[in-house]
């Protein structure tokens, strides 16, 4: 079976900066996979060349063994495409939209209302509201249907969840992962990290480059050295004092914690535990911490930075 | 000037029949970090807008730095900075350029104002920038760089609008960084963010569902009450009445 999306060696350039460096990875069918970078990491440019809109300056990329830019057409008939900007018209209603998306692919909501009801069955209430008019989780419902309307066998979506609610981003997740079990293979973009965890597999993306590509679970083991998790009521004054600390390495706040990791070398925290309590830290609280997604992001940044 | 730096009472919005917020009461202490939580639609942008003297209420009250928001607008704008993701700066125009105009709309002279932003960007690393277009800059960049702008004409109290999305998880810490040595200096943050790890780095944070406030607390007392090993868990229990309307 064919690979869904195949890229290989891509490269892009906007005048002298460097968009996109050499990616090369492949989406299987019935994959969500996850794209997983910050604003500026060349996400939405890769989106553009895979869905037609844009060329590479080399390299090449398939979906469904498609050309990109031989086939543009083809492919068009069967991707849907979730742009990061809001792009449906905002003084047609609900209903309008979908309508019109229907008609442009030569087909009607009827035809395809299975895939998208589960969705749709929340919008029904505003079905005569203009999509301007919507809250944020309800915009990026309406955005999913008008992409899924003409039934694709890829979808991409592209930072579907910038500033939707923690609660929307997770039923919109619940609704991706329903996609995937009736076989579509989604590319989905990302800032939010915690969002990985639901991929098959994820690219962490930065600088046009790709950091690493690996399941959420196994891209936890790639993280290097000992991490503490420590807190105080002082948290501000905790951070700065672990930050100068000779035998902490870098040290973030991470919720409720501080997590610090430490030197290479260093395994042992109890040491550093107790020169913050010597430093009046009376009510400090120190265990091991346990490795996230955003653990191994930063520390891949801060290499590449260096 | 009391030490409560934001009081609101009763405070209320409609829009025809809807009523976006809904009696909203609360006070913000000198200095505190505020966090203000709410799904998309729950009204967090209408008390916001209403807080920095941009839409009169409805009904009930609230006073900012001391100034009433629905008599005295032009009094709390000038005590107040503001910040969104959306837009901070004009991106062709330089870092020194946004400065002159933002500090020449205070009425700051521009000495005062080259002053300022030869400090601030001494502070922040970022001196290289500043005769560079904004535009041309990356997003974490720009993030601290608007920051200190809304802080130019040194206000008591700034308001950031989910001042970090979409930045890498580096950058979005850097900028929390600002928000201390902020609070620090007795600023008053008053914040709204999607990220629940933030809602953690709040001195308080408020939950607004459906246009009233439901839970208003420290983090710490918020997982207690609610029984919850984050505040992730305690947004998602609290919030769910909102994502089916």
């Amino acid at each position: 079976m064919k690979p869904a999306i195949s890229i290989q060696k891509l490269n892009k350039s906007y005048k002298d900066e460097q968009a996109l460096k050499n990616i090369s990875f492949d989406v299987e069918q019935g994959e969500l996979f996850g794209l997983i970078g910050p604003d500026g990491a060349g996400k939405s440019t890769l989106f553009r060349i895979l869905t037609t809109l844009l060329l590479a300056d080399n390299g090449e990329a398939e979906v469904m063994g498609l050309d990109v830019v031989d086939d543009f057409r083809n492919i068009r008939n069967r991707i849907g495409y979730m742009p990061g900007r809001f792009s449906l018209y905002q003084d047609l209603t609900v209903e309008e939209n979908l309508d019109f998306f229907a008609t442009i692919f030569g087909t009607t909501i009827e035809a395809n209302y299975d895939l998208i009801k589960d969705i749709y069955v929340q919008l029904e209430p505003f079905k005569d509201r203009p999509a301007g008019k919507l809250s944020g989780g309800m915009k990026q419902k309406l955005a999913l249907c008008c992409a899924l309307i003409h039934k694709p066998e890829v979808l991409f979506l592209d930072e579907p969840t910038t500033g939707v609610d923690p609660v929307s981003r997770k039923e919109f997740w619940q609704m991706l992962k329903r996609l995937k079990q009736q076989g579509i293979a989604i590319l989905v973009s990302t800032p939010y990290m915690d969002e990985a965890a639901l991929c098959d597999r994820i690219a962490l993306i930065q600088k046009g480059e790709i950091l690493s590509i690996a399941s959420p679970e196994s891209i936890n083991d790639s993280f290097h050295g000992t991490l503490v998790a420590m807190k105080s009521h002082r948290m501000y004054e905790l951070l700065k004092a672990l930050r100068i600390h000779p035998k902490v390495e870098s040290c973030y706040a991470f919720g409720e914690y501080l997590n610090a990791t430490l030197v290479e070398g260093v395994t042992d925290w109890k040491p550093i535990e107790q020169d913050m309590r010597d430093k009046g830290f009376d009510d400090l609280v120190a265990h091991d911490a346990t490795v996230g997604i955003e653990n191994v992001f930063m520390q891949l940044l801060s290499k590449t930075e260096a | 000037m009391s030490d409560k730096v934001i009081i609101a009472k009763d405070l209320t919005r409609k829009f025809g029949n809807f009523v976006a917020v809904d009696a909203v009461s609360f006070e913000v202490s000198k200095g505190e970090i505020f966090g203000f939580l709410g799904a998309n639609g729950a009204g967090k942008t209408t008390a916001m807008r209403m807080l920095c003297g941009l839409l009169a209420p409805t009904s009930g009250a609230a006073s900012v730095a001391g100034f009433d928001i629905a008599s005295q607008t032009e009094m709390v704008k000038k005590h107040i900075g503001y910040m969104s993701q959306k837009f901070s700066m004009y991106g062709d125009l330089t870092v020194k350029e946004n400065f002159l105009f933002y500090g020449g709309v205070y009425g700051l002279k521009r000495k005062v104002i080259l002053e300022r932003l030869d400090m601030m960007l001494g502070l922040l690393q970022l001196r290289e920038a500043t005769n560079s277009l904004v535009d041309s800059l990356p997003l974490g960049w720009k993030q601290k760089l608007s920051f200190s702008l809304a802080t130019l004409h040194q206000p008591g109290i700034i308001f950031l609008d989910e001042p970090t999305g979409g930045v890498d998880p580096i950058a979005r810490r850097q900028f929390w960084d600002l928000i201390y040595e902020a609070a620090n200096d007795g600023v008053t943050i008053f914040v709204t963010t999607h990220y629940m790890d933030e809602a953690e780095y709040c001195d308080r944070v408020s939950i607004m569902v459906d246009g009233k406030i439901e839970a208003l607390d420290s983090p710490e007392n918020l997982r207690k009450q609610f029984n919850a090993e984050s505040m992730d868990a305690v947004f998602q229990e609290l919030a769910r009445g909102t994502s089916t309307k």
